[in-house]
């Protein structure tokens, strides 16, 4: 049997035809890899994981953090941080059951900031998503709706979020409102923008494909469209998952009566230092946690894209 | 197939002419073409890269129009000037150069994304027909795996499957298999020849690669480059079916010494011209 003939029964697998040795050596059929049971591939994954060096490389860079922190605060005592709050100070504070400033894991208040800011990022996210994702495939899919909307859409874009807090005030009343806009406003330009990068993106020949095989344009646009244009929503949503806690601690810091950003705010006009250090540090736990539920939703809608990652 | 299908998929090219809009100069890409092609035969288009063999395609496709003459099939107009293109449909579909195969859609899916979407079947009732037609494309055990997760061999294949669960009259393959290397060619060139045996459907195939032609083609044409033209069309005088040893033959070695000094022409002109791939 000649090499060719090898190749050809490994690239027919199921090709009824003559099986030597030969091929039983060098071909190896492609088979549809088996699906495990998901508890089993989170063990085996967490056990995988703990084999490599990344935890431990995770764990010595917190280790530097931390030991810089310490060292320069409270050992080495810097000039300029004399009135930077040290590790140990804030870390007390954070789990003692009396805190100096009054909060600390054990005081409902903390709840009630994480909870605020949560809620408003939630409402916000929200938001965000459900009208920037369509505002997005639309400037992407329709040519008369991208020139006319994204000339304006590109202006308003660069202006900085701050720059928006005077009229948020202005326009709408309340607290609450002008906060939640402005988380918002930032998210959904990033939403919209990376959705109509992602329709963009589609290969056209993915669109010409379908109009052969009978689509009409919603069909193309339900089958060809959205599911290209994934990826690229799911980066936009974890870039808008970013730039709304960015712009939400702005707008606590202005408005707002409670909130992890009104907590760092007046923890500094209130001088009491340790309390800033437990909300930014809160702010990044709490923040980390909502990006990778996003990064978690995004890969269990993109299967396909997984599973050809995983094998190459 | 009943037999009554077998005198469907009948194109007649008349004096094609198509002009390209290139930085504001008009440059012709398809001068006067004029060839036609049998119901149910595998007609292969030979030309260097860029001579417009695939404008002349996608006006089959109905991916846009003609500035001159006009295409029929089955004698229905399908595109002239001052005459609406035909739309884009399913009795036309194209297999493109690097593959269209949805990569969020499994094997399956993409197989009975046509029937589907044309409601010519229930999902469940084309999912089943997919299946049918997988199996006997010899792809059985496909079905659930994303089109990623296989080889580019199993694309090419399954991506015709998608093509004639529609019941195509004709198939426009635009170099389907340019990318790949000889050997999974040969075995893709066999597969086709198998497919075709059992569907006889018309088959207007592009490639630049002479032997490819030969080996399938029950004529080729040899166009000219840009403007594009036939220069020469030759018959393929050896039956089917073929299989992939026809090539040690020494009538198939005949018609491609016949015809290697032809395309080598024109190829020179080409590359003279500076034309681009693609």
């Amino acid at each position: 049997m000649s090499i060719m003939s090898i190749l050809k029964d490994d690239d027919l697998p199921e090709q009824p035809g003559p099986v030597t040795r030969e091929v039983k050596l060098v071909a190896n059929p492609v088979t549809p890899p088996a699906k495990p049971a998901p508890g089993l591939v989170l063990v085996e994954r967490l056990g995988e994981w703990f084999k490599g060096p990344k935890p431990y490389l995770m764990v010595l860079g917190y280790a530097l953090a931390l030991a810089f922190w310490y060292l320069s605060v409270e050992v080495l005592r810097w000039p300029r941080f004399e009135k930077m709050p040290g590790l140990t100070q804030v870390f007390h504070e954070w789990w003692s059951r009396e805190p100096t400033f009054g909060l600390s894991l054990h005081t409902p208040i903390y709840y009630q900031h994480i909870w605020v800011s949560l809620r408003r990022i939630g409402i916000a996210f929200f938001l965000a998503t459900s009208l920037g994702v369509p505002v997005g495939l639309l400037i992407g899919w329709s040519r008369t709706f991208r020139e006319f909307v994204f000339p304006v859409f590109e202006l308003l874009r660069p202006i900085p979020i701050l720059a928006w807090v005077p009229i948020a005030i202005i326009v709408f009343s309340g607290s609450e409102t002008p906060v939640v806009f402005l988380t918002f406003l930032a998210s959904f330009f990033a939403t919209a923008l990376n959705t109509m990068l992602g329709v963009r993106s589609i290969e056209p020949t993915f669109l010409q494909a379908a109009r052969c095989l009978g689509a009409s344009r919603g069909q193309v646009f339900r089958h060809v469209v959205i599911p290209g244009a994934l990826p690229f929503i799911f980066t936009g949503l974890q870039i808008s998952m970013g730039v709304a806690w960015f712009s939400l601690a702005a707008a606590e810091m202005v408005s707002g009566q409670y909130g992890l950003g009104y907590l760092i705010n007046t923890s500094y006009t209130m001088v009491q230092y340790p309390t800033i250090i437990i909300g930014m540090l809160t702010l990044g736990v709490v923040g980390y946690v909502t990006s990778a539920l996003v990064r978690w939703v995004g890969t269990r809608l993109m299967a396909w894209r997984n599973q050809a990652l995983a094998t190459g | 197939m009943e037999a009554g299908q077998r005198e469907r998929g009948r194109l007649r090219i008349e004096d094609a002419v198509k002009f390209y809009e290139t930085r504001g100069t008009r440059v012709l890409a398809v001068d006067h073409c004029s060839f036609d092609i049998a119901a149910g035969e595998i007609c292969m288009v030979v030309g260097p890269s860029g001579c417009g063999k695939t404008t002349l395609l996608n006006a089959i496709a109905g991916f846009h129009s003609l500035d001159g003459g006009r295409i029929t099939l089955d004698g229905q107009v399908l595109c002239g000037p001052g005459q609406a293109t035909a739309p884009v449909g399913p009795d036309r579909v194209v297999v493109f150069q690097n593959g269209a195969l949805f990569p969020w859609k499994t094997v399956l899916e993409n197989v009975a994304f046509g029937p589907t979407v044309q409601r010519k079947l229930s999902p469940a009732a084309a999912r089943e027909k997919a299946r049918h037609m997988l199996a006997d494309a010899g792809l059985g055990g496909y079905e659930d795996v994303y089109p990623g997760q296989t080889s580019s061999g199993v694309r090419r294949r399954v991506e015709i499957v998608r093509a004639l669960m529609n019941d195509p009259a004709v198939l426009l393959l635009d170099e389907p298999y340019r990318a790949l290397d000889a050997l999974t060619k040969s075995v893709l060139h066999e597969a086709l020849l198998e497919i075709y045996a059992k569907n006889r459907v018309t088959i207007f195939f592009i490639t630049h690669d002479l032997e490819e032609a030969i080996f399938l083609g029950r004529r080729v044409v040899v166009m000219t480059t840009r403007p594009c033209r036939p220069k020469r069309i030759l018959e393929v005088d050896l039956g089917y079916p073929r299989r992939h040893d026809l090539v040690t033959g020494r009538r198939y070695r005949e018609l491609v010494l016949e015809t290697t000094e032809v395309v080598h022409e024109e190829a020179l002109k080409s590359f003279q011209l500076g034309e681009k791939e693609g």
